[in-house]
This record gives structure tokens, C-alpha cells and sequence, in this order.
């Protein structure tokens, strides 16, 4: 996987010298990441340390200060979530982002509803396309018609994966995705993400936990206080390396292979 | 009880709906026992109507305004000025341009109305949606600054007499549909009602989803049907007065029969105006991308905005709707009144907020059905007009009202809970 990235095809995602500042404060401070076709970046680092802030620019949510998105080798303005959808990048949020309120269709589709001529809601058509990504990523799910409060953890989990595969992401941000699931729940969800990349998504993967990020990700981009202490290929450090990343901010004494 | 409880799950049938229609025919016949057999008449049913009509207009733009999580306490000041400049358009402006009585004349006030309460819900809106500020304090604000520029607009002069033919607006005794008018009307809700479920049955078989048994979509379908026709049975069993039908028959030149004149009432306009209007709402909110991001911002805001939904403009828009609606609320009740005073609709914006929330909805926001709210502002005025029949004393019916509107909203959480469990 590592080595086809560096046959000069353009990164899927680069985000050149991003920078975020609340109130004075710099949230994210020139950060440069990058994430290629079928690659799960993992981003890891302490509380704050801009992880989420980074990839909610990416998402549509903020506006950076400065700094480029580039998509597949061309500059891509994203200035909203609306924009963001059109890169055909979804991002799944740690708190799932779901209207309690409403079912899973109406959740699956918030936003990109489909509508009849005359203006009237698809309910049937979205019921259906719903029913068919569930039957794919858990085939128990069967409150198609209760809303969302209702579900338990996993169950809420599927419904915002599904909002992602649904719409045919090639740009995947999920952040946290098995920190509210049970041990079962979230071997299913390793197994979704090992699926999509096998499928060509590029998967930015944000998580506390470090077995996770070892287990999923090909390269690991550690941020702290704002910054990027470096990005590193998996296979070439060990845990300890990246811990030291993260608490000490250096990179690991013996520098691993840059790409 | 649990059987009666599968036989409601069944028929798909909305449990809380029924609960709420049940209460009402119980305050009806409670009332029509104390009033020894005076309240569940042709009669008083088509003035209950007439009385319940403004409040329920805008009653249907709160369910939306509350959903949304916020609150309009202007809409009744806001029904007042909107009265008040709708007065002065039709009795001092129009009729030097058009002359008295031309049909422009109703035309162009009930527009400009509608216009009017379009924009100050747009100002409201503007003020909530884009500059940040609590629509509590916003509509507060509306509430002193509309009430005070009712007066200003004739320095607090009633305008009266009004435009004729704007007055069968609010009803009385000549604004209705009259016996054939009603029977056509009630046919178009039967056609309609009986087009959009076998629309939606359908459109489930259409995927293969399952559909309730025909029977129990018989037996749905019939039921809300015969409440449609009986409804215009008992509008039409309402006679008008001799006198008025006499009068109406000799300026239609129509002849006279020897038994006396006879006409029925039939449905009233206000009335009409309420179902097409709870029904264009109701499709507005249930079936179409606006009234889903209604939900959705009343149920995560959060998630609306990250779903690419312009939070800002959505508020913007569901003023308007509400200022709209308290328009055409206007309209109905200075024709109802036959003219405007300074002080029309005053606490109307109470008896709205508490028929949404008998209706069902939550002031926390994303729930709220329309139908609810109208059954809610018919509650309110039963017990009002029920009150009134019995002779009791203005403030007892206000400690009741309160009472019961406390009572319902708890009750309703009692059955949620259990629900939920």
C-alpha cells in the first residue's frame, strides 16, 4: 500500500499549512497533512491538541485562516459542510451528529433528502435506500421508524456509518468511532474501516486509542498544542515512539522513512 | 386495555392524537350536561368555530416556532397592528380610489395584511436568526412595541364600519359556505383524504415495505371521512335567522317561498380558512424538506448545521411563516369583530402558546404535530365559550384555563415517561 502512494499519483487529500485561531488563541498552527487513496491516516495527540479543529476544516464546519485544501492534485474551496459533501468527503463525528428526534432515514439523508416532483419527500425511495445500507452494515437494525433516542450505542453508530457509505465517500473522517461502543460493536467497526480501505476510501482516523490507531492505520500524523510534531509510517515505530510524540512532541530519535 | 392498545397499534393510529380528541368530547359533554343541552349544538359548534378561528391560524405557525425551539409572544400584538392598518387601508384609503364596496377593496387589505405580518415576523426573525438575540426577549420586545403602535395607527380611535364583503371573512351570519358550498367542500376532503392514503399505501407497495391490512385502512380512511361529513351535516343543520335569510334573499332578488326562507348555514369561512391552511401546514411540516429541518433543528441543532442546513435563514423563514399566519389571523378576527379596536388580540399569543403545548409539543423543541395545536386551540376555546354558557365570571375562567392547560401538559409527561419505559 505504502510504496504504490509514491508513484507520483497526487495525494487523495493535502491540507497545506492550515491554521485556526479562536479568539486569539491558535487552535491549529500551520499544520500539513496529506492522505492518500485506500490509506487510513491515523491523528492522534492529547485533548486540544487541535485534532478535531483540523479536520472539521476539512469538513465544512470552520474556516481556516490560512492555508490550502488540495483534492486529487487541484485546489478544492470548501467553505461549508455543503462544499465539503461535494468532494464527496463525509466525516462521521464523535458525537454521530444525529437529529434525536428523527428515524434513521430522515437522519441518513438530513440535508440531501430526495424529493418527488412537486417538492414532496421520497419517504418510500429513502426508507428503501436506508433498509439497504443497514442490511450491509448491520443486518439486525430493524427500527427503521423510531427515532434515533431510542437506539443504543452501536445501533447509532451504524446509522451515522451509513449516512458515509451511502453517499459513496471517497474521504472518510471519523472521529472517535468506537469510544462509546461495547468490545463486539467495535470489531465491527475495525472491520468496516479495513473493508472501505480495501474499497480505495482515504480514512483520516482520529482516536484516543493507540492499539486502535496501530491496528488500523498505515501512517500516523501526531499533533500537539496546535501543531504537527510529524507524521510517521506505522510499520516503522513502535508504540513508545508515538507515546513520546505525543507527551514530548519530538520525533522519535531514529527518524522513520520519509515518503 | 392492551387489547385496545394493539388494536390502536394495528390501525397505526397516533395515540396521543386520540387521547387529546378524547379529552374534548369529554369537555363537551360535560359542558352540554351543565348547560342542560346547550353546548353541542349547531349553533354553538359553528360560533366555537368561529371564536377558535384566529387563535388556530396562528396557532399552526407556533407548533412550527416552538418546534425550532423558540417562542413568539408578539403574535397577538403584531394581529393587532396588522387589524389596526388593515382598518384604516379598507375604511379610509380604498374606497376614495375605488369606491365603496368594490371587490378590490378586500382584496387588497387582506394582501397587504398578510404582507404586514410577513414583515414584522421577518424583523423578529431577522433579529433572532442573524443577530443572535433570545426570541424570548425579541418578542417580548414585539409585544409592547406592536401593542403601542396599535394605538398610534388611528391614536386609538376604533375603525368600523368595515369593508362588507372582507366581514364574511370572520364568519357571522352571512360568511359561510351556505348548504351546497358545504357538501362540495366536505366531497373535496373526502376525495382528498381517500387520494393521499391510497398515495401512500402505494408508494410502500411500490418497495415492497409492509402495509397495514386494508381493513384497518378501510376502517381509518371511513372513520376520518364520516367525521368530515358529519361535520358538514351538523354545519348545515345550523339554520340561519329568518330575518337574516330574508335579507339575504331580497338582495340576491331571489323569491321568497311561502313557507318563510329557510337557509342553512354550512361551514364557515373562517373555518375553511383553518382546515386549508392546517393542512397545507401539516404537508409543509411533515412532507417537505423545510418542515424536516425544522425537526432537525429543534431535535440537534448541532447536526442540522454540520448536515449543511443554513440554521440562520431556517429561523428567518419560520418567523415570516409566523407573522404571515398572525396576518391572516388578523383578518379573521377584525371581520369577526366587525371592526378595529386598539386592543384586538390582546393575550391571544397566551392562548396559542397554550394551545401548541396541549397539542402536545415540547418548549424544548423538535416535537409538535399541527393537528395537535388545532385540537389544543379548540380546547382553549371550549372552555372558554363552555365557561361563558354557565355564566361564570371572567377571572374564574382564567384559573381555569390555567388549571386545565397545567394539567394537560402534565398528564402528557406521565404518559411519555410511561412510553418510554
Amino acid at each position: 500500500m505504502a510504496d504504490q502512494n509514491q508513484e507520483g499519483r497526487p495525494p487523495l487529500v493535502e491540507m497545506r499549512h492550515i491554521s485556526v485561531s479562536f479568539g486569539g488563541i491558535r487552535a491549529v498552527d500551520d499544520v500539513s497533512v496529506d492522505l492518500y487513496p485506500g490509506e487510513v491516516v491515523g491523528l492522534v495527540g492529547h485533548n486540544a491538541a487541535g485534532k478535531s479543529t483540523l479536520i472539521k476544516v476539512l469538513s465544512g464546519a470552520y474556516h481556516a485562516d490560512s492555508g490550502e485544501i488540495w483534492i486529487d492534485g487541484k485546489p478544492a474551496p470548501i467553505h461549508n459542510a455543503r462544499d465539503a459533501r461535494d468532494c464527496n468527503i463525509e466525516t462521521i463525528y464523535q458525537t454521530l451528529a444525529l437529529a434525536d428526534n428523527l428515524d434513521a432515514c430522515a437522519n441518513l439523508f438530513l440535508g440531501r433528502e430526495l424529493v418527488q416532483s412537486g417538492g414532496l419527500l421520497d419517504e418510500a425511495a429513502m426508507e428503501d435506500a436506508t433498509r439497504r445500507v443497514m442490511k450491509r452494515l448491520n443486518p439486525n437494525f430493524v427500527k427503521f421508524h423510531s427515532p434515533v433516542s431510542v437506539l443504543s450505542g452501536g445501533q447509532r453508530q451504524s446509522v451515522a456509518i451509513a449516512r458515509a457509505v451511502h453517499f459513496n465517500a471517497r474521504i472518510l473522517i471519523m472521529d472517535e468511532p468506537t469510544a462509546a461502543l461495547g468490545v463486539q460493536e467495535a470489531r465491527g467497526v475495525h472491520e468496516l474501516i479495513r473493508q472501505l480501505r480495501k474499497e480505495g476510501l482515504g480514512i483520516f482516523l482520529i482516536s484516543h486509542d493507540l492499539h486502535d490507531v496501530f491496528d488500523l492505520s498505515d501512517r500516523i500524523s501526531v499533533m500537539k498544542n496546535g501543531k504537527l510534531v510529524g507524521t510517521v509510517r506505522t510499520a516503522n515505530v513502535t508504540k513508545d515512539d508515538v507515546l513520546g510524540m505525543i507527551i514530548l512532541g519530538k520525533m522519535p530519535a531514529e527518524p522513520p522513512a520519509k515518503h | 386495555m392492551n387489547s385496545i392498545r394493539s388494536l390502536f397499534s394495528r390501525l397505526e393510529i397516533d395515540e396521543r392524537l386520540l387521547g387529546m380528541l378524547f379529552s374534548l368530547v369529554v369537555i363537551w359533554v360535560g359542558f352540554h350536561i351543565a348547560s342542560d343541552g346547550k353546548f353541542i349544538t349547531p349553533r354553538n359548534l359553528y360560533n366555537l368555530g368561529n371564536q377558535t378561528a384566529s387563535v388556530a391560524v396562528m396557532a399552526i405557525g407556533m407548533v412550527l416556532v416552538i418546534i425550532v425551539r423558540h417562542i413568539d409572544l408578539s403574535v397577538g400584538s403584531m394581529l393587532g397592528v396588522t387589524a389596526m392598518v388593515m382598518g384604516v387601508i379598507q375604511a379610509f384609503w380604498l374606497p376614495p380610489l375605488f369606491g365603496f364596496s368594490h371587490p378590490m377593496i378586500w382584496i387588497v387589505t387582506v394582501v397587504a395584511g398578510i404582507a404586514i405580518g410577513a414583515t414584522l415576523g421577518g424583523l423578529n426573525g431577522y433579529i433572532i436568526g442573524y443577530l443572535g438575540v433570545p426570541s424570548f426577549v425579541v418578542t417580548l420586545g414585539g409585544l409592547l412595541i406592536w401593542r403601542g403602535c396599535a394605538w398610534w395607527v388611528t391614536y386609538g380611535q376604533t375603525v368600523a364600519p368595515l369593508d362588507q364583503t372582507f366581514m364574511l371573512l370572520g364568519g357571522g351570519v352571512y360568511g359561510t359556505l351556505r348548504e351546497t358550498g358545504s357538501w362540495i367542500a366536505a366531497a373535496i376532503a373526502v376525495v382528498v383524504i381517500g387520494y393521499a392514503a391510497q398515495r401512500r399505501r402505494r408508494q410502500r407497495i411500490r418497495f415492497g415495505f409492509p402495509v397495514r391490512p386494508v381493513w384497518a385502512e378501510g376502517v381509518v380512511v371511513g372513520t376520518t371521512c364520516l367525521l368530515v361529513l358529519a361535520f358538514a351535516a351538523t354545519m348545515n343543520a345550523y339554520e340561519m335567522p329568518e330575518v337574516a335569510a330574508k335579507r339575504l334573499a331580497e338582495s340576491n332578488g331571489w323569491t321568497i317561498p311561502e313557507g318563510g326562507m329557510h337557509l342553512s348555514e354550512g361551514i364557515s369561512i373562517p373555518v375553511l380558512i383553518v382546515a386549508v391552511l392546517a393542512v397545507a401546514g401539516s404537508i409543509l411540516l411533515n412532507n417537505m424538506r423545510f418542515g424536516r429541518y425544522v425537526f432537525a433543528m429543534g431535535g440537534n441543532p448541532e447536526a442540522a448545521n454540520l448536515a449543511g442546513i443554513d440554521i440562520r435563514r431556517m429561523t428567518f423563514w419560520v418567523f415570516v411563516l409566523m407573522g404571515a399566519l398572525s396576518g391572516v389571523a388578523a383578518v379573521i378576527a377584525s371581520a369577526r369583530l366587525q371592526s378595529a379596536g386598539n386592543s384586538i388580540g390582546t393575550n391571544d399569543e397566551l392562548k396559542t402558546i397554550a394551545a401548541v403545548v396541549i397539542g402536545g409539543a415540547s418548549l424544548a423543541g423538535g416535537s409538535g404535530t399541527i393537528s395537535g395545536a388545532i385540537i389544543g386551540a379548540i380546547v382553549i376555546q371550549s372552555l372558554q365559550s363552555g365557561m361563558s354558557l354557565l355564566g361564570f365570571d371572567a377571572s374564574l375562567q382564567n384559573i381555569v384555563t390555567g388549571l386545565v392547560l397545567v394539567l394537560a401538559v402534565y398528564i402528557d409527561q406521565l404518559y411519555q415517561r410511561r412510553r418510554k419505559l
